[in-house]
């Protein structure tokens, strides 16, 4: 239970996706205009990553470790979150329209969100379980959640600030994330092991 | 239809993919730390963008158009695991440094909307000529950041630990800023390089009538 405690904390704030290992930046500049939107994001993002990375964990073990196989890592689990995304949408489309208006548009465009990918690869080189793995993907989409709605919250108040032409959009976007990132540096060689006495 | 030379040298500066398309930012950041990182993961990019752009050319009519993306993927995962292996035989210390970002090339956006918007619709030749220009205007993009952050960070430019070269030493240690190599220092590097790019082209363009406004706070 400790553990996944370590876990969640670590992938979440210490080690966040987003400001720490520099995953996911093309959705994190692009859907951060407004706090709405971003919020629909960071679920559609929770979820996804939860989900692929169970599936990736056991297509890992069950499929790719006992053939033998494990070099084919990247093509198969960029394949199997690929499906995941559309059956996730077929699925939900279906079955629960409410969720499928709030998340719906921001589904298609997770694919190209590389903290999925990157938190499957993470999960398998860290030797996590199941629950580990499952725990990690949810705890490293809620901190890429976290940052993305900080930084939407800022951006909203940005777009009232006087810049000069040459930094608007894309480089202001980019140095306030650095600034962003610097605050959370405040949690960088945070031991959460020892301070949950584990 | 465009010449291939024309393909190639669109790459590194019109369309530069890093500076003016602005795609691919999560491994321009964390590949430029140094500026032999930020060489190799522009190679190992380069690479996949060639192989990728010329399968993608050749199969262009068998390809159906509904599920072209997902076949896309296939062949760019095929490359990138292919660069993954080498590097890791040859070069572990860049593989060690790069980690999780060498297989998530596949992800790279550069080069699906490459395949998307290049390979697709043109012939072989002009698609490797693509492929070669975008692979070496993300690499120049790469090896100027890393170029700024390098010296910036640790006061050594040009170490590289496969080849067992400590780098030159431009000042010494002490007036070195780490924060420089954290993502921190990335982030703010590649925002203001756009923003100086953006400068420099915005006063070419008005060259003459009104000066261009603005500074790019450097």
């Amino acid at each position: 239970m400790k553990q996944l405690l370590v876990i969640l904390f670590s992938q979440a704030l210490v080690n966040n996706y987003m400001l720490a290992r520099i995953l996911g930046t093309c959705p994190f500049i692009g859907v951060s205009q407004q706090f709405e939107t971003a919020t629909g994001m960071s679920l559609a993002v929770v979820f996804v990553m939860t989900m692929a990375s169970v599936i990736t964990w056991l297509v890992q073990h069950f499929i790719l470790n006992p053939l033998g196989m494990a070099y084919l890592q990247t093509v198969s689990f960029i394949l199997v979150i690929a499906a995941l995304v559309q059956l996730i949408e077929m699925v939900i489309k279906k079955n629960s329209p409410g969720l499928y208006r709030a998340l719906g548009i921001y589904l298609p465009l997770i694919t190209t969100n590389c903290a999925v990918l990157g938190v499957a690869i993470i999960n398998i080189s860290s030797n996590y379980n199941l629950i580990e793995s499952a725990v990690s993907g949810a705890a490293g989409g809620l901190g890429w959640g976290l940052a993305i709605m900080l930084f939407a919250a800022i951006r909203e108040r940005q777009r009232l600030a006087p810049i000069s032409q040459a930094m608007q959009g894309f480089p202001i976007a980019l140095v306030t994330t650095g600034l962003l990132a610097m605050a959370f540096l405040g949690f960088s060689g945070f031991d959460v092991a020892r301070f949950i006495g584990l | 239809m465009s010449s291939p030379l024309q393909a190639f040298t669109n790459g590194i500066y019109k369309e530069n993919p890093t500076f003016r398309l602005l795609l691919g930012m999560c491994p321009t950041i964390a590949a430029s730390m140094a500026v032999s990182n930020g060489i190799g993961m522009g190679l190992a990019a380069t690479f996949v963008l060639i192989g990728s752009n010329l399968i993608i050319s050749l199969l262009r009519s068998v390809i159906p158009s509904e599920i072209r993306i997902p076949c896309y993927i296939v062949v760019i995962a095929t490359f990138v695991t292919i660069v993954d292996l080498v590097m890791n035989a040859f070069l572990p210390e860049l593989h060690a440094v790069l980690g999780v970002f060498v297989p998530l090339i596949v992800v790279n956006c550069i080069i699906l909307a490459r395949a998307e918007a290049f390979a697709s619709k043109n012939g072989p030749v002009a698609s490797i000529m693509d492929g070669l220009g975008m692979g070496l205007g993300f690499t120049v993009a790469l090896i100027v950041l890393s170029a700024i952050r390098e010296p910036l960070a640790t006061g050594v430019i040009l170490a590289a630990a496969d080849f067992g070269f400590d780098g030159i030493r431009l000042f010494p240690q002490r007036y070195a800023m780490a924060i420089v190599n954290q993502p921190v220092g990335g982030f703010i590097t590649l925002g203001l390089a756009i923003g100086a790019v953006n400068l420099i082209t915005s006063k070419k363009k008005s060259k003459g009538s009104h000066g261009a406004q603005g500074g790019a706070g450097k």
